[in-house]
């Protein structure tokens, strides 16, 4: 298994193997589970009060729908640990982190300054999402936060 | 016009240091071109045949003539003294360093202008009317709308990947000068139509999965009404569903309007309906003060009250550009002007780095400080005294800039083709400018009249012949460029798609058959029939027969 390069958690990470979304649901005393690209995030949403951690794989730098599943659990209340593993690459991990991932486990190891810098990069962001930063327009107009 | 304010800024300068240092890693080998490459695509550069091609965003089509003058002074200094102007209202400069690209970026930011997201697959710069806020049939001026939008599509943090590239067009006048179905999403600023609820209230008519390329469709309307408090949020859903369940198997299939036509209308807008739902307690919607902040920007410049509405057109050369190169105007006493890039023996829509300096004096001189790029490939200066018509088209003319073609056949949208592009099967620059030239006398342009004529080099329709009146597609048969010939298409509020003539034709036998084509128009036209009109009227046949006869003055019809 790829080692967790970047954890922005300070909670013991799970130890368990992560099981697959589709045997999940059986697996009753499962805590990590793994979702292809492929796989609809909302299997997950009637089991979250036992899910400890989500794997997002990102089979390619391309393919995008990793960052909707991401910010479907988080919306949906999921507070454990989201890991983005596989094609994660330094440019990706600053909007990889406003969907709500808070670890990366990427396949090849990534130059830590350069994904410093990436994660820092954004002083200010256009969107709300729900990794409570204030967008522009709050900020603009003195609203408060979204959820 | 919207002015940045110090967040907006911020943006974009930590974008040009973004990409500065991404420039930085793929020139120390960190990055290979494989990782570089969706990464310069997201700032519009692209590897072309000769060059790297930088395409920089024109929003709405809207610049200062601050913004012009600066992209006058990029082509001089860091490309062969052009631009090139596109069918997306932005501008390209095809003949760009690597090393260069991060300082572009730099002086770009210096006139609050950009180049995020004019590639890759994400959404791109909103385009809208060229008209907006001058033009006599709109609603309202629909830049506010699209301006909320650029905000919140730029860097998205969700829709950076997404299965294919994605545009998004806004308007708000019945007369569709933007194309507006053809987009990925159409926005139409509309007033309630409902008499139940809040009839008479302003909204979004959203269309979505139209587009050109491959497959072209016409995009179906799935909401006729979103509130305005609400139209982020509904956007948000439409890309959501899309990026969750767009095909990306196969990159010609990746578009959402193959999407929204495999699943169908209506499971697509049900679909879209139910992400809406749970995205609207999600609270990402920005408030109604936001728009409120940014439709002052658009208001419409000091008009002087009573300026003269008539025009001395005793200059017939003055009144043949007045009549085809001016549009009505919302205040009396002044006209929209539109500055053709398509002399005839020039590139459809590129212009000098003098030309585009001169563009932006006039404008400040003449049209309150503005211009707009037309997705036509022209510039517009969209608020002009009548007053001061005739010194404007002195000087225009004086600089090759005053040709009165617009919306006739010289008036050809022409993608760069396979003299710059690496994906281009055929040439369209010299198919133009053929074409151009067979027709080039005026009293020919003037008897035939509106006749919209668009080129593309390969399917990917950049030169968008799906919706040319009459419409040509190079291809590459055999390792031989070939043209085929589409009828009938159209970009406005009646679009439709052109139809294939038949078999395909050598370059100069194209430019035959358009003239026969135009000659069949002209024998069987009734009173103030458009050449449209007529083909509507009469199909395709009589077209056909005249195209593909035998002729003996020239033996260039192909077999196809």
């Amino acid at each position: 298994m790829v080692e967790t390069q970047f954890r922005f958690r300070t909670d013991e990470p799970v130890a368990d193997p992560a099981v697959t979304a589709e045997s999940f649901g059986e697996q009753t005393n499962a805590a990590a589970v793994r979702l292809e690209s492929g796989d609809d995030a909302r299997v997950l949403l009637p089991f979250l009060d036992r899910v400890r951690l989500v794997e997002v794989n990102f089979p390619s730098f391309g393919d995008g729908r990793g960052y909707s599943a991401a910010r479907i659990l988080r919306e949906a209340g999921y507070a454990g640990e989201l890991r983005a593993v596989g094609a994660v690459f330094v440019d990706q991990l600053g909007h990889l982190r406003r969907c709500g991932f808070d670890s990366f486990a990427p396949e090849h190891a990534l130059d830590a300054i350069d994904a410093e810098n990436a994660f820092n990069r954004w002083p200010d962001v256009y969107q709300a999402t729900t990794d409570g930063r204030q967008p522009i327009w709050a900020k603009r107009h003195g609203t408060a936060e979204s959820a | 016009m919207y002015k940045y304010d110090s967040y907006d800024q911020e943006m974009v300068d930590t974008r040009v240091e973004e990409f500065r240092d991404q420039t930085r890693r793929r020139i120390d080998g960190t990055l290979a071109e494989e990782q570089f490459r969706p990464l310069r695509l997201q700032n519009g550069l692209y590897l072309q045949l000769h060059a790297y091609m930088l395409r920089v965003a024109v929003p709405y089509g809207t610049l200062s003539s601050a913004q012009m003058r600066m992209l006058g002074d990029i082509a001089d200094k860091y490309d062969r003294g052009y631009g090139h102007f596109t069918t997306r209202q932005n501008i390209q400069y095809n003949w760009i360093k690597l090393e260069d690209a991060p300082d572009i970026l730099a002086d770009l930011a210096t006139v609050e202008m950009h180049a995020i997201q004019t590639s890759g697959n994400c959404i791109r710069n909103i385009s809208s009317d060229q008209y907006a806020g001058a033009a006599a049939d709109e609603l309202i001026d629909p830049r506010p709308y699209a301006e909320l939008l650029r905000q919140w599509s730029s860097f998205h943090p969700e829709f950076l990947h997404l299965p294919r590239k994605f545009k998004i067009a806004v308007i708000a006048s019945k007369t569709d000068r933007a194309a507006m179905r053809l987009h990925d999403i159409g926005i139409e600023i509309v007033k309630n139509p409902n008499p139940e609820n809040g009839a008479g209230e302003i909204g979004c008519a959203f269309y979505v999965g139209g587009g050109m390329g491959r497959t072209p469709m016409i995009a179906p309307l799935i909401n006729p009404f979103v509130p305005l408090d609400q139209l982020i949020t509904y956007a948000e859903a439409c890309l959501r569903v899309y990026n969750r369940y767009g095909r990306r198997d196969n990159k010609y299939k990746a578009r959402i309007k193959i999407l929204v036509h495999e699943l169908g209308k209506e499971e697509y807008t049900r679909q879209v309906d139910e992400e809406f739902a749970h995205l609207l307690t999600q609270g990402i919607e920005p408030p109604i003060a936001e728009l409120e902040r940014i439709i002052p920007f658009f208001a419409d410049p000091p008009f002087e009250a009573g300026a003269a509405d008539t025009v001395d057109l005793s200059d017939p050369d003055f009144a043949l550009w007045v009549k085809n190169n001016t549009a009505a105007h919302k205040q009396p006493g002044y006209a929209i002007a539109t500055i053709s890039l398509k002399p005839v023996a020039g590139i459809p829509g590129d212009a000098s780095g003098d030309q585009i300096r001169l563009m932006a004096d006039l404008a400040k001189q003449y049209a309150f400080d503005e211009l707009r790029v037309t997705h036509a490939q022209n510039i517009v200066l969209p608020h002009v005294r009548k007053a001061d018509l005739y010194t404007l088209w002195q000087q225009l003319d004086a600089a090759d800039l005053g040709t009165a073609n617009l919306d006739t056949i010289g008036d050809i949208i022409a993608c760069p083709g396979l003299d710059y592009c690496s994906l281009a099967n055929a040439r369209s620059i010299p198919v133009a400018q053929k074409i151009a030239a067979r027709f080039a006398a005026q009293d020919r342009l003037d008897t035939i009249g509106e006749l919209k004529l668009k080129i593309s080099g390969c399917i990917n329709a950049c030169g968008h012949h799906h919706a040319g009146h009459i419409g040509i597609l190079g291809v590459d048969r055999k390792g031989v460029e070939n043209y085929q010939l589409s009828l009938g298409g159209s970009e406005g509020a009646d679009t439709s798609l052109g139809q294939i003539t038949g078999p395909g034709f050598s370059e100069d036998g194209v430019v035959d058959a358009v003239e026969r084509a135009t000659d069949v128009y002209l024998a069987k036209r009734e009173d103030g029939e458009r050449f449209l009109d007529t083909y509507r009227r009469i199909g395709m046949a009589p077209f056909k027969e005249a195209i593909y006869a035998p002729k003996l003055t020239n033996g260039e019809v192909a077999n196809g």
